[in-house]
């Protein structure tokens, strides 16, 4: 089903209007980093990538819609967006909240063509990963225990969606609010609950339930990745949700 | 697996079994029925599960026949006080610390709708220990913000069981409130009893220490090394003393439906002043009689059941003792009626104490004709150094370190009205205890001072160090003063 829904997509989306939009783009160099799962103990290499600075705003999203009408929230086909698809704009044209707050309550399709219909796509779970471990000043700061509880404190902040975008911190890269606002849609964002990957099924549980999390993950004092990690295998392409928006990517064109 | 039914339930379901047939048109020919394994239970029509906030448990099932029971529970992250002045973010089942009671009984088939607000930032799901399968429903349940998983299971087995969100990091979610109590009674029920309550033990970690004020964020280090800040009966400090405490009527029989959340902590329950005549140990088939305390694993539970026997109130502790007096592990159960001399005398006699042959004496304060103990003239600072000792033997149990008490049961000294009020009262209370209700600072407390044996040099100390310190009046207290008061 999900595959059959994805080809669908495909069709579905090549008709798109084109438009440029300025939301800045900063370069993330390449590396290697240790994710939580998915690797079996292995490092994996990060090519370098560019990154939209801030996520994408209602007022980008509104753009969008307006160019798009088929995303609209009246248009929008229920096998792409379920019903929580832009709760909380009052129609089609008019969302509620600061216009430069991130836009949220978008399924992963609608978030998908976005940023095709810009020239670019989501960014990966390793890519988003690896630009989200630095602070404002180093590359990879998941050792350091502020940083840790800074993500952690903000989980638990209720109604952080109303801030505008650029309201936190500029990481390493420069890249804003990784961490702060809301979640982020990625490309794979499943694919590490529903694993095609064989070996796994047989040998382990595959779950990120009870103790079974705790098994085959690289860092078990990594709480936030934990939570990124549950928060993403909970989310179906054609979900929505209050706390989750999404900025894009770009490969680097030589 | 099994559940064999057992012959008692068996004779009495015979005896009802008339009145049942004139009151009602659709029974049928399985309620008398023994069913060897509880799977093979039928169920017959729907009912909507009474869901109930701590202390408060739902009607018990009594006789009723195994039913499709629909159970609706709606998972809200909010914030709510520790203890007063303290907030935190709490993750709950239905909006309480523990979460709704769920009430059943054996052969029940549960058709369970788990919602996750549209507002909660994570997603959640529901691990309930009386499921027989995979992730005791986890899998099943795990479900996104603004979304509803249903799924249904029977139960099988009677007992009392712990339900908790079972979602990575699953200690976190459980540290911020994510447990409650589902009971299967046994076909037939549970024996009637005259008072039920619901009680489930947790600690929580927070960036702060016991007591300091804001909004404090969950402690990951703390949770991991198991050092709790707080160690609360129903999700917050005071949740069950003052005028929330349970309350019972002398001569009622009462049962306890006591969790333990963890989601690291074990506790050894145990109410002051009572024995639990019954106890479902672990919450399972067998029952103890006459326990003092009984423990309770994290992730597990107990029924306790018990006559009170006389008036008063009982204070409900985890008698790993400094969490009860210093991390809010307190709760309180008050019993009204008359006195039973045959139980309880109360006091009767205060005498002292001399080995080696001697004969049982009055106080010698008592005595006006024994000799005066010497009075040694104590500079100020003296006297505030020997009381602050004396203080720090005797008193800081209950008043605490800062003389800021524990709300709910010890009043505060700390900048403390009544105490400022009236010097001689102070002194007398020290002299002759006080028992009752009493308002300091605007809050009610009632329990119950000892008399404390102490000296008149000793009394002017402590009271001299508690007048001096924590913004109070700064009288100083002499044994001159106490001694009036002795004399009174």
């Amino acid at each position: 089903m999900k595959y059959y829904s994805t080809a669908l997509f495909l069709v579905f989306s090549i008709f798109c209007e084109l438009y440029a939009q300025n939301n800045k783009m900063v370069l993330v160099e390449g590396g290697v980093y240790l994710p939580l799962y998915g690797a079996e103990g292995k490092t994996v290499k990060v090519a370098p990538f560019l990154m939209d600075a801030l996520p994408v705003t209602n007022a980008d999203y509104l753009k969008f819609v307006q160019e798009n009408p088929k995303w609209k929230k009246s248009n929008v086909k229920s096998l792409f967006a379920d019903k929580s698809y832009l709760a909380k704009w009052t129609d089609d044209t008019t969302f509620t909240g600061l216009k430069d707050a991130p836009v949220n309550n978008v399924s992963w399709f609608a978030a998908k063509n976005y940023c095709e219909c810009q020239g670019k796509r989501l960014p990966t779970i390793d890519e988003w990963e690896y630009a989200a471990m630095a602070d404002e000043n180093v590359p990879d700061a998941r050792k350091i225990k502020t940083y840790n509880q800074y993500i952690l404190n903000w989980y638990e902040t209720p109604k952080t969606f109303n801030k505008p975008v650029g309201s936190t911190f500029k990481n390493y890269w420069g890249i804003y609010d990784l961490h702060g606002l809301v979640w982020e849609w990625t490309q794979d964002f499943n694919a590490v609950l529903i694993s095609g990957e064989s070996r796994k099924d047989v040998d382990k549980d595959a779950n990120l339930f009870c103790g079974s999390a705790a098994i085959g993950a690289s860092d078990l004092m990594n709480y936030a990745a934990f939570m990124r990690f549950a928060f993403r295998g909970s989310m179906k392409a054609r979900y929505s949700s209050q706390n989750l928006g999404f900025r894009c990517a770009k490969d680097i064109e030589n | 697996m099994k559940s064999t039914i057992k012959k008692f339930f068996f004779t009495k379901m015979l005896i009802g079994l008339g009145a049942i047939a004139l009151l009602s048109g659709c029974v049928n020919d399985q309620s008398s029925k023994k069913y060897k394994n509880a799977v093979d239970i039928p169920v017959n029509q729907e009912m909507i599960a009474e869901l109930t906030s701590p202390p408060f448990v739902p009607t018990p099932v009594g006789k009723r026949m195994a039913k499709k029971l629909i159970v609706d529970l709606e998972i809200q992250e909010r914030e709510g006080e520790m203890v007063s002045g303290v907030k935190y973010i709490y993750w709950t089942f239905g909006g309480t610390v523990p979460g709704s009671f769920i009430r059943t009984r054996v052969g029940d088939e549960i058709e369970f709708h788990l919602k996750n607000h549209p507002d909660n930032k994570l997603p959640h799901n529901i691990d309930l220990h009386a499921v027989n399968g995979p992730g005791g429903g986890a899998e099943s349940s795990f479900v996104a913000p603004g979304h509803e998983k249903v799924f249904s299971f029977k139960v099988l087995n009677p007992g009392l069981y712990v339900y908790h969100c079972a979602t990575a990091p699953v200690g976190m979610h459980i540290a911020n409130g994510m447990y409650g109590l589902i009971l299967v009674e046994p076909e037939g029920g549970l024996a009637p009893v005259d008072k039920e309550y619901y009680i489930m033990q947790g600690d929580f970690y927070t960036e702060g220490k016991y007591g300091e004020r804001g909004l404090q964020a969950f402690d990951m280090q703390k949770a991991i090394d198991e050092n709790a800040d707080y160690v609360v009966f129903n999700g917050h400090v005071g949740a069950m003393t003052g005028d929330n405490a349970i309350t019972a009527k002398v001569g009622e029989t009462v049962r306890l439906f006591v969790g333990n959340g963890g989601p690291n902590l074990v506790s050894s329950f145990h109410v002051i002043g009572e024995i639990f005549d019954r106890v479902h140990v672990e919450g399972g088939d067998l029952i103890n009689d006459n326990v003092q305390t009984t423990m309770i694993p994290a992730g597990g539970a107990a029924i306790v059941e018990f006559l009170v026997d006389v008036p008063g109130t009982f204070i409900l502790v985890d008698h790993s003792i400094f969490r009860a007096f210093n991390k809010g592990a307190l709760a309180m159960l008050k019993v009204e009626g008359e006195e039973n001399e045959k139980v309880f005398t109360g006091e009767i006699h205060d005498g002292i104490y001399l080995p080696e042959g001697s004969v049982i004496q009055s106080m010698p304060s008592l005595d006006r004709n024994a000799p005066k103990e010497e009075v040694k003239a104590l500079s100020f600072e003296e006297k505030m150094k020997f009381g602050k000792d004396k203080y720090m033997a005797t008193c800081v149990a209950c008043h605490q370190a800062n003389g800021q008490g524990i709300e709910g049961a010890f009043p505060p000294l700390a900048n403390a009205d009544y105490l400022n009020a009236d010097v001689n009262r102070a002194i007398d209370i020290v002299l002759h205890g006080k028992s009752g209700e009493i308002t300091v600072n605007g809050k009610k407390y009632n329990s119950v001072m000892t008399a404390q044996a102490l000296s008149d040099q000793d009394v002017a100390n402590v009271l001299t160090y508690v007048y001096n310190s924590w913004g109070n009046n700064k009288t100083d207290v002499t044994p001159e003063m106490v001694e009036a008061v002795r004399n009174k």
